[in-house]
């Protein structure tokens, strides 16, 4: 472990970074709640499960697509000294956490708070992801429509269901139909970057489709391979009572469901929801007087490549190939220590690269690494234990709910889906278009 | 201009806003021409257009692109919400490897989504989508 600077004043106290607190705001549909409504209640529930006094919290975190860190930090009435608010997508929670280690350990923050809220279902309704929610109107110089919500929400990116109706293929998936009232569509007009994709009806499933297309063509992936992690993502949601969807499914199911852009289909691609949470991240000193057992910061790392998927330079190779080994080193571990890991699962084929990047296996075997269920309830390497974004929660960004997860399974408070004697668990956040990577490495134990 | 035989208008597809920095590309597409930037100092050739060289940070200058490249992956979009797209599935997205060594987003046209491989080789084509702004999109080579 790197030491630790000395706090100010010098009293030797243990500034090991720890996540003390943790809560859920409701989920996954909750048309009683606004966006800053989830960050509120996410916030009040983080800090009654710890104990530790809203006036102590002196740092605060938070992004999302139209959340910026001071206008919540006001809304929750929060003063702090310590602000964070980059936005990387669904990967911004993970590197909050990076950031918060750092504050906590140079003293820089006693305790930071890092809250995410989102009504994006009840507000945008089931086109998220192929489909367009601006309704801006044309004029020279958007950058509004860029395929998917990207561009001038960029915050939305991390969103990408292609429809709500994934749950069961029993029920035919209706077809997604846009909530808001029809209106003769309009020509867009894009500047910037946007103006080398957007003309081409790229969606965002369908920039992770290429990737699909291309790890399929380097490695002789197969579908029913990206139908595995669908297929255990619902296993576990299955013992999640807060899952939108909970029926099991097979392979079949999933390569029955409709092609949204090739290689994947409906049950290849998260849901859209609502939903909220927050993490108070304080010392280990802290941490002893309140109420739960704190989950230890071990190590964390960050990284990017691009943030337009055509500027990515190798479509099978993700950030997480650099910050996973850089956050495992930190923590002193290697992929063999962990017992449970929680991916964005924003598609079938993101897990199965950050499986590979993350180095669970090599470049180019993950495909038979997630056959035969070990990724799944029991398996050798369970991910995503709470059902993950493709079936139990997906509001657009959803980092944080991986780490809510993880200290979730290291508490021992995992209900049904608790891996047996977990002692090290990691989070890795994606955001954009498999653009910005963080990974952090959770433990039970003080390091 | 060498539009795709029986090509379509743009109709209401996104229109490139071409500012200073992007005009001369957008201004050679709709004259049939594909034109790259490439640094000054290191030769690196560079996509989309920017005002100092990705990898040097050198000055750059417009060269003339040879049009050719090949298919490094691609997609087959069904599902596209957006009225400008809603009505065109299924058709496929890629994105082209140039033999310059960049990549560019692009459709394929003049060919059935079956068809395309990663790897194929592919030729530019423009579709002029307003008066001086040229797309490039891509045909079988």
């Amino acid at each position: 472990m790197p030491s630790r600077p000395a706090p100010r004043g010098g009293l030797v106290a243990d500034r090991t970074p720890v996540i003390a607190g943790i809560g859920l705001s409701d989920l996954p549909v909750t048309p009683h709640l606004s966006a800053p409504g989830h960050h509120a209640l996410a916030m009040k529930r983080a800090l009654d499960d710890c104990g530790i006094a809203k006036a102590d919290i002196d740092g605060f975190m938070t992004a999302g697509a139209y959340d910026e860190a001071v206008v919540t930090a006001e809304y929750l009435g929060i003063r702090p000294r310590f602000i964070g608010g980059a936005m990387t997508g669904g990967s911004s929670f993970e590197l909050f956490t990076e950031q918060a280690m750092l504050a906590i350990e140079a003293g820089h923050a006693e305790a930071v708070l890092i809250t995410y809220g989102s009504n994006l279902l009840s507000q945008s309704g089931r086109t998220l992801g192929t489909g367009d929610i601006s309704s801006a109107p044309a004029k020279p110089g958007a950058s509004g429509a860029s395929p998917g919500p990207s561009g001038a929400s960029p915050g939305a990116s991390g969103a990408s269901g292609a429809s709500l109706d994934s749950g069961s293929p029993a029920a035919p998936a209706a077809p997604a139909e846009p909530t808001r009232p029809a209106r003769p569509p309009r020509q867009k007009v894009v500047s910037g970057p946007a103006a080398f994709e957007a003309p081409f009806g790229n969606t965002l499933v369908g920039s992770y489709a290429m990737a699909a297309t291309r790890h399929m063509h380097d490695f002789s992936t197969s579908p029913e391979q990206l139908a595995e992690i669908a297929v255990a993502v619902r296993a576990h949601a299955a013992m999640n009572p807060a899952a939108m969807h909970r029926d099991p499914i097979t392979v079949e199911d999933v390569l029955a469901s409709r092609m949204i852009a090739e290689p994947l289909h409906l049950l290849d691609c998260c849901l859209v929801t609502d939903g909220g949470g927050a993490l108070v991240i304080t010392t280990a000193e802290r941490a002893r007087d309140l109420r739960q057992p704190p989950a230890y910061l071990l190590g964390a790392a960050s990284a990017m490549t691009h943030w337009n998927v055509s500027q990515m330079p190798d479509f099978t190779t993700t950030a997480a190939a650099r910050c996973g080994p850089e956050a495992m080193a930190r923590a002193g571990i290697r992929p063999s220590d962990v017992d449970v890991v929680q991916l964005y699962d924003s598609f079938t084929i993101t897990v199965l690269l950050l499986l590979e990047d993350l180095g669970f296996c090599a470049k180019g075997e993950g495909g038979s690494f997630v056959t035969g269920g070990r990724i799944g309830p029991g398996g050798a390497l369970p991910v995503n234990t709470d059902g993950g974004g493709l079936s139990a929660c997906h509001p657009g960004m959803r980092g944080i709910f991986l780490l809510v997860e993880a200290v979730r399974q290291l508490r021992g408070q995992a209900g049904e889906a608790q891996v047996p004697d977990c002692q090290v668990a990691m989070a890795c956040g994606s955001g954009g278009w498999l653009s910005c990577m963080g990974a952090v490495v959770l433990g039970a134990q003080h390091p | 201009m060498t539009s795709p035989p029986g090509s379509e208008p743009w109709g209401i597809r996104p229109l490139p806003w071409p500012d200073a920095l992007s005009r001369p590309f957008f201004e050679a597409a709709a004259a049939g021409r594909l034109v790259l930037q490439r640094c000054t100092v290191c030769g690196e050739a560079v996509f989309y257009p920017r005002p100092y060289c990705t990898l040097c940070a050198g000055e750059l200058e417009w060269t003339e692109a040879s049009g050719s490249g090949t298919v490094y992956t691609f997609t087959v979009i069904h599902q596209n919400l957006s009225g400008a797209f809603s009505e065109r599935v299924p058709y496929v997205v890629a994105m082209i490897e140039l033999a310059e060594g960049v990549r560019m987003m692009g459709n394929l046209v003049e060919c059935p989504p079956r068809s395309v491989r990663i790897g194929m080789p592919v030729r530019a084509c423009f579709v002029e989508a307003a008066d001086g702004i040229g797309i490039p999109l891509w045909r079988p080579a």
